[in-house]
């Protein structure tokens, strides 16, 4: 087993896993007080139960066997997998088993956490929890085999370049976004009322820890240390960084002011744009790259006004639309002669089947959750907020200093709940 | 005995104070406020979308005096609070029935 490239992929995984409570942070600034407690949930919670469904079957899905569509249950709750069972990467290296699995199962985790921004405000916590679970399985598991597992992406001529998850991470999630969105609707109020960000620092703070944390994402995901390792974590630092001043550039001249929203949207899109590309471009590429990502998805974020659809938080305008972008690019960008029309046709493939593949099982799947349980919340507890009528707490006590005389003493003893959701937030706490 | 209400600019709250002080008042109360006249609010852009904020934040001030120092103490503090620029604010003077020290029971201008 190769040390240095099982400690650098393990070292990678911990980066990857910052990064969903840093997309929670990002996203809980974005939306308004009476609902970041549930923003914030909506992606935490993806740790939780996207790592025990990879270790039950997502990883045998996407990574046992070789079906050209989908894995096999061979290692079914990693069954059989010791501490020095290893795998091959990319070098031809042996690393642990374990830490390759560590690493996939955090992408998968928050490629299911990056669509909650699309549905801020409005949606019931159970059923999101429900979503996320059967869509990892019925869409997430499957598209990574495509693209990592040796399925049919994998086996195009050439094959399709995704280094790092631009079509099986950020266009998935963004076409995810889209149908569950198309299903749900808008925000009462949407186009209507104001729904500025509550919190700008809490946005920066978590456009950091995804910047930080993408250096795992996407150097880690070369899945040991050379050349290219090297490479990727450069051309992620550069993309970034124009695709931040490609964004501001864009909004300084349509509206006028160089926001802190926009330098953290155009740093999240650069990330998402070199995704796919960063292993296989040189510095000028990653600079294209970008500043076309940064100004494109500027532009992209006000489509949802014009067509109609609440994305709320801008899910499809940087994920999906940063995705393409940089999954296409590289088509033509790729270094060491792999750049050319046949690259481009095959990264169009890459990108087209997997828009067509998870919007229609996305929107099924959020369509049956709505007709059956539900997926929206009720329209009261949309007005009152979520993090109320879904969580029982609210984020911020805005009573004054001395704020104990809002409390009664009922409400400190603690108290069995025998129903959630908005039934618990509507009834008197028995004691 | 008067109440003078001043809802008046956030960053001028430092030299109404000083300016009430120095002219004898012994005691105040401010509060956060938010409103606007007619200078409106201002605009906020958001990935692109424009919000316009038509509650500004003001600071609300409150005083009372007696009824001889009232107009005087008004114009105290029109001039502490004023910048010249639109959205200064406004000062009122209102009439008060009474007024009771809390701790001693005192009433009237005793109580101020």
């Amino acid at each position: 087993m190769n040390g240095t490239d099982t400690g650098f992929v393990l070292i990678s995984a911990a980066l990857v896993m910052l990064m969903t409570p840093g997309l929670a942070l990002f996203y809980g600034g974005m939306v308004r007080s009476k609902s970041v407690l549930n923003m914030l949930m909506m992606s935490f919670i993806s740790l939780g139960i996207v790592s025990i469904l990879w270790v039950l079957y997502g990883h045998s899905l996407a990574f046992s066997g070789s079906g050209s569509f989908i894995g096999n249950f061979d290692l079914i709750g990693l069954k059989g997998v010791k501490p020095d069972s290893t795998m091959l990467n990319f070098a031809g290296h042996k690393i642990s088993l374990f830490s390759f699995s560590l690493f996939q199962m955090l992408f998968a985790v928050i490629t299911a956490a990056l669509m909650s921004g699309a549905l801020a405000d409005r949606v019931k916590f159970s059923a999101w929890m429900i979503f996320i679970g059967v869509w990892v399985t019925v869409v997430y598991f499957p598209v990574a085999h495509w693209v990592w597992g040796g399925g049919w992406l994998a086996q195009l001529h050439p094959a399709v370049i995704d280094f790092a998850g631009g079509t099986a991470v950020h266009i998935n999630a963004g076409v995810g976004a889209l149908a569950a969105v198309l299903v749900v609707g808008k925000r009462i109020g949407f186009k209507k009322d104001p729904m500025r960000p509550h919190n700008l620092p809490l946005v920066l703070l978590g456009t950091a820890l995804l910047w930080f944390g993408w250096f795992g994402f996407n150097a880690g995901s070369e899945l040991g240390v050379d050349g290219t390792t090297g490479l990727m974590a450069y051309n992620t630092q550069i993309a970034t960084a124009a695709a931040m001043i490609g964004w501001l550039i864009y909004e300084r001249i349509r509206h006028g002011a160089f926001t802190t929203l926009g330098a953290c949207s155009g740093a999240v899109a650069g990330l998402v744009a070199i995704t796919p590309s960063g292993g296989n471009v040189n510095a000028f590429g990653a600079l294209l790259i970008g500043v076309v990502a940064g100004a494109v998805c500027s532009w992209a974020v006000s489509l949802k006004y014009k067509l109609g659809f609440d994305d709320s938080l801008d899910v499809v305008g940087v994920h999906m639309v940063g995705g393409i972008l940089g999954t296409l690019m590289v088509g033509f960008l790729a270094i060491n002669g792999a750049g050319g029309f046949d690259q481009f046709v095959s990264q169009a493939i890459g990108a087209g089947s997997v828009i067509g593949y998870t919007f229609v099982v996305t929107y099924v799947l959020a369509l049956v959750i709505e007709k059956t349980i539900g997926f929206r919340a009720a329209e009261d507890d949309e007005l009152t907020g979520v993090d109320q009528s879904q969580h029982a707490e609210t984020a911020y006590d805005f009573t004054s200093a001395a704020g104990a005389h809002m409390v009664s003493s009922a409400a400190v003893t603690p108290t069995p709940r025998t129903t959630q959701g908005s039934d618990a937030a509507a009834k008197k706490v028995e004691a | 005995m008067k109440l003078i209400t001043a809802v008046v600019k956030p960053h001028r709250l430092d030299e109404i104070k000083e300016a009430l002080q120095a002219f004898g008042v012994q005691g105040l109360t401010v509060t956060e406020a938010s409103g606007y006249g007619r200078q409106r609010g201002h605009t906020e852009v958001y990935r692109g979308a424009e919000y316009t904020v038509d509650l500004v934040p003001k600071i609300r001030i409150e005083v009372l005096v007696e009824d001889d120092d009232a107009d005087q103490l008004v114009d105290v503090v029109v001039k502490a609070a004023r910048t010249g620029k639109i959205g200064d604010g406004k000062v009122w003077a209102v009439p008060v029935e009474t007024a009771v020290r809390v701790r001693t029971g005192e009433r009237g201008p005793d109580a101020l």
